[in-house]
Parts: C-alpha cells; structure tokens; sequence
C-alpha cells in the first residue's frame, strides 16, 4: 500500500489512470452503499438511491467515452448536454406564443457556439452569447412585436443561454488546452479535476445534509439545504482539491488554495439558483430524463455555475493558452 | 411490410420524437404492451401519435395502432401510404359518422387481432392546450364490444406548442405524457366517458406547467 501510495506520488502511475480507478471504486462503494442502507435504514427517503446510483454509472461511462474520444466527443456530448438543458430550460420559461421562433433560434446559438469552439476561437466564443446574442435576440423578439410579457421572455432566455450553452461550453474549450499548458495529466485532467469537484461537492453535501443536517440555509427556497450539509461539503470538496488538484492541473500555490475554497460555494450557488427557478415555475424536478435524479438541470444546476468560474481561475494563474 | 414500420419508427421517427419532445412519461409501467387494449390521449398536434408511438416499447411496437382521420391521412397517395405503412393507422371515416355506415368496423378488426389503438376520443386536434373538447361516443362504443381491452388515458402536456395546428416548421420543446389508471368498462356510456374525462382532468392538474404563458389571456 506505501509503494502504491508513492508510485502515485511520483507519477509512475498516471495520475488519470489511478483517478479513474478511484471514481470506479466510489461507484462501488455508492451502489453498495444504495443496496444495503434501504435495508437496514427501511426509509422511503432512500427509496430513489439505487436509480441514483444507476445513472450515475451512466453518467460516468458517458462522460469518460467522451473525454478519451479528444476534445471533438467531448464538445459533441456536451452540445447534445446543452441542447436537452436548453430544451428544459426554455420549456419551462415563461415563453409565449409569439416565442417559437426566437426559441427556434436559441437553439441555433449552440452550433455556433460550438463552431468557435472547433475551429478554436476563443474571443469569438467568449462574446458571441453574452455580447450578439444578448443584443439580437431581444432585437428579434421586438421585430416579432409581441410586448406583452417582453421583459420576462427575453431576460429568461437569456439566461438559459447563458446557464445552459455558454457556461457549459467551457468544459470542451478547456479540452482544447495543449499538453504543454497542462502537463500534468493533459486537458483531459482539466475537465477531469472540475466534474470530479463539482459532483464530489454535491454528493458531500448531501451526504453530510443527511447526516448532520440541522439548521436550514434557505427554507423558503429549498428546505433540504443545510449549513452542516454546506460547510461539511466545503471543507471535504477543499480537502479533496488541495490534496489531488496538483496532479491533475497547473494551479499551485495561492491559485489552487483560491480554486480549492471557490468552487465548493459556486456548486452550493448554482444549486441553490435553480432551487428558487424550479420554485418559482412550480415544478420539482425539470423533467424525468435521468432516473433518481431529474432532470439534466437538475443533476447539472452546480455545473453551470462552477465551470466558467473554474475556467477563469485556470487561465488567471495557470494557463498560457487563454 | 411490418418490418420496415418497425425499422422505420425505430430509426428515424422515435430519435425525432425524442430530439423534439424529450418523451418525459410519468407512470409508464401502466401502459398496456398487450393488447386488446385502448390508449386515449387529449389531441393537440400530429405530436401526439409520434410521441405516443415512441413511449412503447419495441416489443410492443407491431400491435400500436393509431386511429385516424380516413378524410385527413388517406387524402394524397403518398400520405396514404405512410399513414397505412409506417404510423400503421386504423382509418376512422369520421365525415361518414351518422350516414348509416358502420365507422368503427376497423377499428374492432385491429382490436379483435389484439392491437393497443391509440384513440384521441377528442375526434380532432384541439387549437387550446389548457381545454378538452367534448369525447366522442365510438371509444365508449369499443370499450363496450371489448370489455377485455383495458382503456388507459394518458395526458399528454406541450406537444401542441412543438407543433401546433396548421403549423409547418416543428420546435423542440419538451413534452410530457402522464398515463393514469385503467378504467372499467362501467355498462354506461355517459358514465363511461364522465369517468374518462374525469381521469384526462386529474391528470392535466398533475402536468408540468409545459404551456405558453400569456399574461393577457382570460385565465
């Protein structure tokens, strides 16, 4: 166990190797952990933890099939990821009528978006939604002449677009670092060292939530979320990031001590903004489409957030290529 | 011909389906995959019959049959053809109802092979989401002649906003189908379709708010 330890520390073992390895052990350890706690716990409010852990497995091959597909299967899963938490997003907006053709055109901004990713433009890619479609659609929308309820559809779109195309597509633009830039564990330990924080936090989380979880954050909004469920995911998703982010990314120093204490309260953020979304439309979930979990926004609600601010700390301290 | 219908829903108009709708379907394990068996649907767009064609599964695929407009699906040849062959209609000559002819004969031929109709009991497609027209009298009918056929309703929420009547161009929005309990043959029409009704109701409550907001409209 000490050699193993050591070959890990001293890279014999390739850090994405002995990482997948763990996530494979994690899964394990969850799905034992879905068979046996309804067992003994005879709760329903652990009914739902076995589909949970399904579609994690699924999850889990999909995104690894992606990222050793290189940087096109990944931009290609994640325009198909935007497109359905798009297509979620913009059903539930408040839309009206008159919007099926400015909703039309939403979705065309994902190939867009994503062209500047293929072809590797990053200025283009970072102002095409924020700036163009910003200002074009409301344009659009006002041409079409309905003004009734204006401000609520193209604001909502808007920031649909943004969550949901714009956010995410960071995750394929950082597949386009070079290995020199990352020459830890390459892009593909980039994206690896995000979704692995981003989806550890959430799982922290809940798991001290049910554990400790005493005083509510926010009941109004989402009554499940505790400060013992936050504080306890912050420190274990801090400890995590400080402890392997050096093997998988550049960040040292005060740019990983920074990225390690940010993005644990992003997740909790994004979280916490679809909860009062989903609240405010009514439902509970955004769809069915991925059983014991949701919707796509809901298993990704953490992800739009911490992604564009995980990209901007990675090219602040660390990366030469943005 | 059945296998080209199979290959046909299977490759090309289920991915449509589910590329324009998402086929959310709550409660699927009520639906019937054998038949004799009655599916009724609220009627809003030509989405219904491909999203209500996609929820079944493959196995179930050979005995879904929905029931449509003769006057509507068999108008052009080519319609015709795809109507017949590939959504394996049961053609209704609804404009012939009343005329002395007996408009349900195919549909009890498909049941008596054992096949899971699809009926929108609406007749035609509704323009308003939000409101059910009145439910004809022919499921009542059938249910009547099959009392083995389980009726089994099914809501389905959004499909008339990806494509509303008289629209051309279709636009990804997701759906959401909602299937309820079984209902019984009751040995009374009227009660028979207060029930159905009652049941497509309970179920349009439960649905997402997957609807046109408009501020302006009476609500």
């Amino acid at each position: 166990m000490p050699q193993l330890l050591a070959m890990v520390q001293n890279g014999t073992i390739p850090p994405l190797a002995w990482g997948m390895v763990a996530v494979v052990a994690f899964l394990c350890l969850g799905s034992l952990a879905a068979i046996l706690i309804p067992r003994t716990a005879g709760s329903a409010s652990y009914a739902d933890l076995k589909p949970r852990m399904a579609s994690w497995w699924v999850m889990a091959a999909l995104v690894t099939a992606g990222v050793i597909g290189g940087w096109q299967a990944t931009a290609a899963l994640f325009a198909l990821v935007s497109f359905l938490a798009l297509r979620e997003f913009l059903s539930l907006a408040p839309a009206r009528q008159e919007d099926r053709i400015p909703i039309l055109l939403a979705y065309l901004t994902i190939p867009i978006a994503y062209l500047f990713i293929v072809v590797n433009i990053y200025m283009f890619y970072l102002v095409f939604i924020p700036v163009y479609v910003f200002l074009a659609l409301p344009f659009i929308m006002a041409c079409i002449g309905q003004t009734r309820g204006y401000l609520a559809s193209t604001a909502s779109f808007h920031w649909g677009l943004v969550t949901c195309v714009y956010n995410l597509g960071f995750i394929p633009l950082l597949m386009r670092v070079p290995r020199w830039d990352a020459p830890q564990a390459g892009a593909v330990g980039l994206v690896f060292m995000l979704l692995v924080a981003t989806e550890a936090n959430d799982v922290f989380q809940y798991v001290c939530g049910k554990m400790f979880g005493r005083t509510k954050i926010t009941p109004k909004v989402s009554p499940n979320k505790t400060w013992e469920g936050l504080i306890g995911g912050w420190v274990l998703t801090s400890g995590l990031f400080l402890l392997i982010g050096p093997m998988f990314t550049p960040l040292h120093g005060v740019g990983l001590w920074v990225t390690a204490l940010a993005l644990p309260p992003a997740g909790f953020a994004g979280d916490l903004t679809f909860s009062a979304i989903k609240r405010d439309i009514g439902v509970k979930d955004t769809s069915h489409l991925i059983p014991g979990h949701g919707g796509m926004l809901d298993r990704l609600d953490s992800l739009t957030f911490t992604s564009p601010l995980y990209f901007h700390l990675l090219a602040y301290y660390s990366l030469a290529t943005y | 011909m059945g296998w080209l219908r199979f290959v046909l829903i299977r490759t090309i108009l289920r991915p449509l389906a589910l590329f324009l709708t998402g086929a959310d379907v709550v409660d699927r394990q009520r639906l019937p995959f054998v038949g004799p068996a009655i599916i009724a649907g609220n009627h809003n767009s030509h989405m219904d019959t491909l999203l209500l064609l996609s929820v079944f599964p493959a196995r179930a695929l050979k005995w879904v049959r929905p029931v449509a407009a003769a006057d509507y699906f068999l108008k052009t040849p080519a319609l015709s053809w795809f109507s017949r062959n590939v959504i394996g209609i049961v053609p209704i000559e609804r404009v012939k109802a009343g005329q002395g002819v007996d408009v349900l004969a195919p549909a009890r031929e498909a049941l008596e092979k054992g096949a899971i109709l699809v009926i929108f009991p609406e007749g035609t497609r509704g323009s308003n989401e939000q409101e059910m027209g009145p439910l004809k009298s022919g499921i009542a009918r059938l249910a009547a002649e099959f009392p083995q056929a389980t009726v089994t309703p099914v809501w389905i929420q959004g499909a008339g906003r990806v494509l509303p009547k008289g629209a051309f161009l279709p636009v990804p929005m997701n759906c959401c189908a909602l299937v309820g309990e079984a209902i019984e043959w009751t040995g009374d029409q009227a009660r028979f379709l207060g029930a159905l009704r009652e049941s497509l109701e309970d179920l349009r409550q439960k649905a997402p708010p997957l609807q046109w907001r408009d501020p302006g409209a009476a609500t």
